[in-house]
């Protein structure tokens, strides 16, 4: 069942000349985790504010083509109605945090406040997203007391909490600790594995290529490559597209040691291992 | 040698009771040196006590012989420049230009040089083109760079980087280890906050683990990502090719994707 589906869609933002977004297609079935990767000014956040409807109906702006969103038409309907479907993890933790409440609880519970929950089901929500991002502990503070990474670790639990059908994250790990990210990664493989759909632009290759079903390469508001890690990775341009390989692969390539049974280099710690084998 | 920041038995709290900092010693020379650690750990709470921002509960902080205590942040500001975290609490003109100005601008009050100098360290960053944007119609990763130039633009003797390459692609990230290198080779003494563990590994000489507020391990970067489980006590991991070697049963530290490959190179010389 396709859970996304973006046809040719083109944006322009109201203060600017060019298209942040050129025609771009492609269709994402329920239960994939897609990775979107790509330089800056790519357009990465431009598709998912436009996947979520703030581009056009917050934004403004120039728009065209067509996207569909567990079910909905962007175009036609409202941010209030598509939020039940899809949630937006922002790239910038402060702007997502609404300074409208006091404590890290009620911001987490702000978000479900409209869902029509009862109260236990509320509570072990919220409960259960915090603990999760590591930040129960922090509940009653000022979310903007928190450390950045605390705040990043909050605006995760927010949407996660609400249980959408899709979520979409916009360099969600870029303040987190090492361990942090895994974390973050590893929940988004079980929620991934309940059925949830997610994208996750991100500039941690080595954890695209290890977890993503599939990547979107971006580059100049134009879609260059939809297709699993392996091929993405493999493209001998990838540079020319602002985007460096896994550090396994960039290793593998200059040793010229290929994976014995794709043929290609390899991109994860386990496939280096496997093609290298030993040292001394 | 008369180092630029002494720090001893440093305390600070926020909250009475709940102690951020517990007990910080540091002596910073001149080897370029990176600050790790866990969300919360207190890194950045750091970097804003050397800054004067905030004022130590107990212990001392001395940037150039002058005691954090007997002066205001901005006493400090023509010695020590920090890059915030979060670039939305760092600006707040209208345009990049007058934004990059304005630290030049206010220490010496000589509209030429200011701008002379806003506009070298807007060319390092790559945004001399964008001189009369506002930065809040840039992207969060530019809006990070005018941050970036905003400190070089002051050309302080300290300069403290917290999280720099936050949403910076890999051409970003490879312009800012630029300017970090660049800085060092000036003689300045560069602090860095960060949580890409490869960039460190590729970059400094020194690395300090903050975890809980202490001081975890102070060493060689070669040395501290030695310690693989130290490190996993503190919330961190160790760069992707370090964590190879490791796999592949080799004894040596490994830090950069180069060395990997020479060594690899000379052991199958070596293997026939
Ligand atoms: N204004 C504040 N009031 C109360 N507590 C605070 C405040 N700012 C930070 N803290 C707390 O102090 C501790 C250290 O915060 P700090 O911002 O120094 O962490 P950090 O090491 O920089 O973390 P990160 O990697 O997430 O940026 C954290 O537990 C944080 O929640
Ligand atoms: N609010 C905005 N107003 C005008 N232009 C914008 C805005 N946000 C982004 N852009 C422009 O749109 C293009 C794509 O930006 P963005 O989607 O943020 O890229 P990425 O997330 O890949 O770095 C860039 O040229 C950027 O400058
Ligand atoms: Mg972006
Ligand atoms: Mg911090």
């Amino acid at each position: 069942m396709k859970k996304i589906i973006v046809d040719n869609l083109k944006y322009r933002y109201p203060s600017a000349q060019e298209l942040a977004l050129k025609g771009i297609s492609l269709e994402i079935e329920k239960g994939q985790f897609i990775g979107v990767i790509g330089p800056n000014g790519a357009g990465k956040s431009t598709l998912c504010q436009a996947l979520v409807g703030l581009v056009p109906h917050f934004y403004h702006g120039a728009y065209g083509g067509s996207v569909v969103v567990g079910g909905l038409e962007v175009l036609k309907s409202e941010i209030s109605a598509l939020a039940l479907k899809v949630g937006l993890v922002f790239q910038n933790p402060f702007t997502q945090v609404t300074g409208a409440k006091l404590t890290v609880y009620d911001e987490v519970a702000f978000g479900l406040e409209n869902m029509g929950l009862d109260r236990a089901e509320m509570i072990e929500r919220i409960d259960r997203a915090l603990t999760l991002l590591d930040i129960y502990r922090y509940k009653d503070r000022n979310p903007f007391d928190l450390s950045g990474g605390q705040m990043q670790r909050l605006a995760i639990a927010s949407i996660i909490a609400m249980k959408p059908q899709i979520i979409v994250l916009d360099e969600p790990t870029s303040q987190l600790d090492p361990q942090g990210s895994e974390e973050v990664f590893r929940a988004v493989d079980k929620l991934k594995s309940e059925g949830m759909t997610l994208v996750m632009v991100e500039h941690k290759i080595e954890k695209i290529a290890e977890y993503a079903d599939k990547v979107a390469l971006l580059s100049g508001g134009e879609l260059v490559d939809f297709d699993r890690p392996i091929r993405v990775f493999s493209r001998p341009d990838l540079e020319r597209f602002g985007v460096a390989a896994p550090v396994y692969t960039r290793i593998c390539r200059d040793l010229k040691i290929k994976d014995e049974k794709t043929g290609l280099y390899p991109i994860t710690l386990e496939g280096a291992v496997a093609a290298v084998g030993s040292l001394e | 040698m008369n180092s630029s920041i002494v720090v001893e038995d440093l305390h600070f709290a926020y909250n009475k009771g709940e102690e951020v900092l517990k007990g910080i010693s540091l002596v910073f020379d001149r080897r370029s040196t990176a600050i790790i650690g866990q969300n919360g750990a207190g890194k950045t709470t750091f970097a804003k006590l050397l800054k004067g921002l905030l004022k130590p509960d107990s212990g001392s902080i001395s940037i150039k012989g002058i005691d954090t205590k007997n002066t205001t942040a901005a006493g400090l500001s023509r010695h020590i420049g920090l890059i915030f975290q979060n670039p939305n609490d760092q600006i707040f003109k209208s345009n990049v230009l007058d934004e990059v100005m304005f630290g030049p601008l206010n220490i010496m009050k000589e509209e030429k040089r200011a701008r002379d100098l806003a506009l070298g360290a807007l060319e390092k960053v790559g945004l001399v083109n964008e001189l009369e944007q506002n930065p809040y119609d840039l992207t969060l990763s530019q809006r990070k760079l005018i941050a970036i130039a905003s400190v070089l633009a002051m050309d302080t003797e300290i300069v403290i980087f917290d999280e720099p390459t936050i949403a910076q692609d890999h051409r970003g990230k490879e312009m800012i280890k630029g300017i970090i290198r660049e800085l060092v080779g000036m003689g300045k003494l560069v602090l860095t906050i960060m949580h890409d563990m490869d960039f460190v590994a590729e970059t400094f000489e020194r690395t300090i683990v903050f975890s809980q507020g202490q001081v975890a391990l102070d060493g060689s970067t070669r040395e501290v990502f030695t310690q693989e489980e130290l490190l996993k006590k503190a919330g961190l991991e160790r760069p992707h090719v370090t964590r190879l070697g490791a796999k592949l049963g080799c004894s040596h530290t490994f830090l950069t994707a180069e060395e990997f490959v020479s060594f690899a190179k000379k052991s199958d010389h070596r293997g026939g």
